[in-house]
């Protein structure tokens, strides 16, 4: 099955009920899907065609606040589009959760993979889970809606998934029964709603006195959401039979003396070339970052304390210091003595091979890093 | 009729003496009636009425940002229709001129192209109050603002008002109207009959700012009924397309309604401006001609 379609089918076992979206390259099949599911009555929702992505998540805000569970998918420009709503349905502590196509930010317009996209809203109080495949990109949905509704939590995750390369990839997918979603999802319950009943003023502007509270309590709770995911995630393997209890997952890395660390797709292209390193005797390992934000710093540094070398892959650069997650390794990793080289790489759509991989790892080794991997010099 | 004696939005709040919208809000929430859902774009109204941990909203209210409040409520409205909650709750969305007809477009078209079940009230102080009297697409020819000063080189703002309802009529909402807090009963009566239409619907309230305009708090009632007895404001009502009511009047010049205000002060001192007034006076008159408010 299709990634988009796989995960179009698991939106609709969550039972959102409204779905404001607005197509976009390569997000499209995933909203063209829902689309479809809704007009052949599978899923009892209301899809809204908005105008743009801002509208998308502003009617989610809209819709979250009068009491229905939403979903929306964007990637990219949408989502650059989006962003004073990103920020903004956060602050209001909305449990919406949104699918990233991760894609490349414009200029140069580019509609091909990297993730500069969802790392541009590192900062927005978002919670942000990274798919390895098309199984876990589905599997993060349910649990996302999980973690972001929990009353202790309230706050909106996406769900980010390299773009064409697994959006549009056909692979077997387990996805699972009406049954056992429901029973770990269970109804919508919101925290809060817009009722007459019980008339609440949502949104209200707050003065210096009061400002910094807000972001506090926000920033506590998106810290919390590490032991959610790992609470939830391990209940999640209990029913659906997949473990998502750990927020970074290794490959081959307890015995490793260097640790690749990657975050979406390309952790299987590491795997694969790991498995090739390790039978020419180099001991090789992963460290796969299933979640960006909150960031597993903790998690992080106990897993590559006892590697001597830590190769960060970065589909991301903050432009004028390194890629995202290699500035976050650092952090994680300060005081250890551990050299930790950042490449940047598969960049608008650029491939990444196994070769690649090979070639990073013989860089670090030679404590050659903090570079734009894979250049074409002819063109520079 | 709704109760009238209901009161959704408390005193105490922040508001200048004399402000044009607290007092709309207080008549429109009246003429709305119970079980009301309010969505307020960011500006004045949001601002001095909801200070954290103080709110003088006394039925549900949500804040987004600036330019989105019509699109927080397609997503209110979605909702509500699919918990079936839509026959009894009913949606009002409250956004300045600013908000309205310049940064809030592209969700306000989207919002009226789908025919959500709302009404929209603009309330037209006719620039950015909030941010301190800077023009909007709503301001008046010639009105003095701090982004449209007038000086040696300059008149004021240079552009005409933007004729806003005409787009939502092309949107095809089946009710827009026109209104001024200065006229208090017509204004309940519209927004009332705006609840009991099904789509869409939009009012601009015309609320005369003391702050921003230059005139004593005192008297905002009484520049709101200058608006409209001179043929700058016009009260309308357009159902389905059609004009199906106007506010007729006995017209006077334009010139008291503009030496009332200091943001038209520049157009009388130090010597009266003729050829500027007279393009004011032409506007009336077009105004006049276009929608037959002259009483014979």
């Amino acid at each position: 099955m299709e990634g988009s379609i796989a995960i179009a089918e698991t939106v609709r076992l969550c039972r959102p009920q409204v779905i404001p979206a607005y197509p976009i390259t390569p997000q499209t099949h995933i909203v063209e899907g829902l689309a479809s599911i809704i007009a052949d009555g599978r899923l009892d929702a209301e899809y809204i065609c908005v105008e743009s992505e801002f509208s998308a998540l502003s009617a989610c805000i809209g819709a979250s606040t009068a009491g229905s569970r939403v979903y929306s998918a964007t990637t990219s420009q949408g989502l650059a589009l989006m962003t004073e709503v990103v920020f903004n349905s956060a602050g209001m502590r909305l449990p919406i959760v949104m699918g990233i196509a991760n894609r490349a930010i414009s200029a140069p317009l580019s509609i091909w993979n990297d993730q500069q996209d969802s790392i541009m809203m590192r900062d927005s109080g978002w919670i942000q889970l990274y798919a390895e495949d098309n199984q876990e990109a589905i599997d993060m949905h349910i649990l996302a809606y999980k973690v972001c509704e929990d009353h202790n939590i309230l706050l909106p995750a996406f769900v980010c998934f390299d773009g064409f390369i697994l959006s549009h990839v056909y692979e077997p997918v387990d996805i699972p029964s009406q049954e056992l979603v429901d029973e770990f999802l269970g109804p919508f319950n919101p925290y809060q709603k817009l009722d007459p009943k019980d008339p609440i003023s949502f949104g209200m502007y707050a003065t210096p006195e009061y400002y910094m509270e807000f972001r506090y309590e926000h920033d506590q709770a998106v810290h919390r959401a590490a032991e959610a995911i790992k609470k939830y995630g391990k209940e999640f393997g209990e029913m659906f039979g997949r473990d998502y209890s750990e927020l970074v997952v290794g490959y081959k890395l307890e015995d490793a003396d260097i640790a690749i660390v990657a975050m979406g797709s390309i952790c299987g292209t590491v795997k694969d070339a790991i498995d090739e390193m390790r039978a020419d005797g180099k001991k090789v390992g992963l460290l796969n970052l299933r979640c960006f934000r909150p960031f597993p710093s903790t998690d992080v540094a106990k897993a590559l304390a006892h590697v001597n070398t830590i190769a960060v892959l970065d589909k991301n650069v903050s432009l004028g210091a390194k890629g995202a997650a290699a500035i976050e390794i650092k952090e994680a990793c300060y005081g250890s003595n551990i050299p930790v080289y950042d490449y940047i790489l598969g960049l608008g759509g650029r491939d990444v091979r196994k070769k690649d991989i090979k070639k990073i790892v013989e860089l670090a080794e030679k404590g050659e890093g903090d570079m734009f991997y894979g250049l074409r010099e002819e063109v520079l | 009729m709704v109760d009238r004696s209901i009161e959704n939005f408390e005193c105490g709040h922040r508001a200048c003496g004399g402000c044009g919208v607290s007092s709309a809000v207080r008549m429109i929430l009246k003429g709305y009636g119970e079980n009301t859902i309010v969505v307020n774009s960011t500006g004045c109204l949001e601002v001095f009425s909801t200070p954290y941990p103080e709110t003088a909203w006394k039925t549900p209210w949500i804040h987004s940002l600036f330019e989105n409040a019509s699109a927080v409520a397609s997503g209110i409205e979605a909702s509500l229709k699919k918990q079936g909650r839509l026959d009894t709750e009913k949606i009002l969305i409250f956004g300045g001129d600013g908000a309205t007809v310049d940064i809030g477009t592209l969700c306000i078209s989207g919002a009226f192209e789908r025919g959500h079940d709302f009404t929209y009230i603009c309330y037209d102080n006719e620039a950015y109050m909030n941010t301190g009297i800077q023009r909007s697409g709503a301001t008046p020819y010639d009105a003095d603002t701090t982004t449209s000063p007038a000086g040696k080189c300059s008149t004021g703002n240079s552009l005409p008002k933007k004729d806003y309802p005409q787009i939502l009529v092309a949107h095809g909402s089946p009710y827009v109207a026109t209104a001024s807090m200065a006229y208090p009963g017509d204004l309940m009566k519209k927004v009332e009959k705006a609840r009991n239409i099904k789509g869409p619907c939009y009012i601009q309230v015309h609320t005369p700012c003391c702050t921003g305009w230059g005139f004593d708090g005192a008297k905002t009632m009484e520049i709101g009924r200058m608006a409209v007895e001179c043929g700058l404001w016009v009260n309308y009502e357009i159902i389905d397309g059609e004009l199906a009511a106007v506010k007729k009047v006995k017209r006077v010049p334009v010139d008291d309604y503009l030496k009332a205000q200091k943001r038209f002060r520049h157009l009388f001192k130090p010597v009266r401006n003729d050829a500027e007034i007279a393009k004011i006076q032409a506007i009336a008159d077009k105004n006049a001609k276009k929608y037959g408010i002259d009483i014979e």
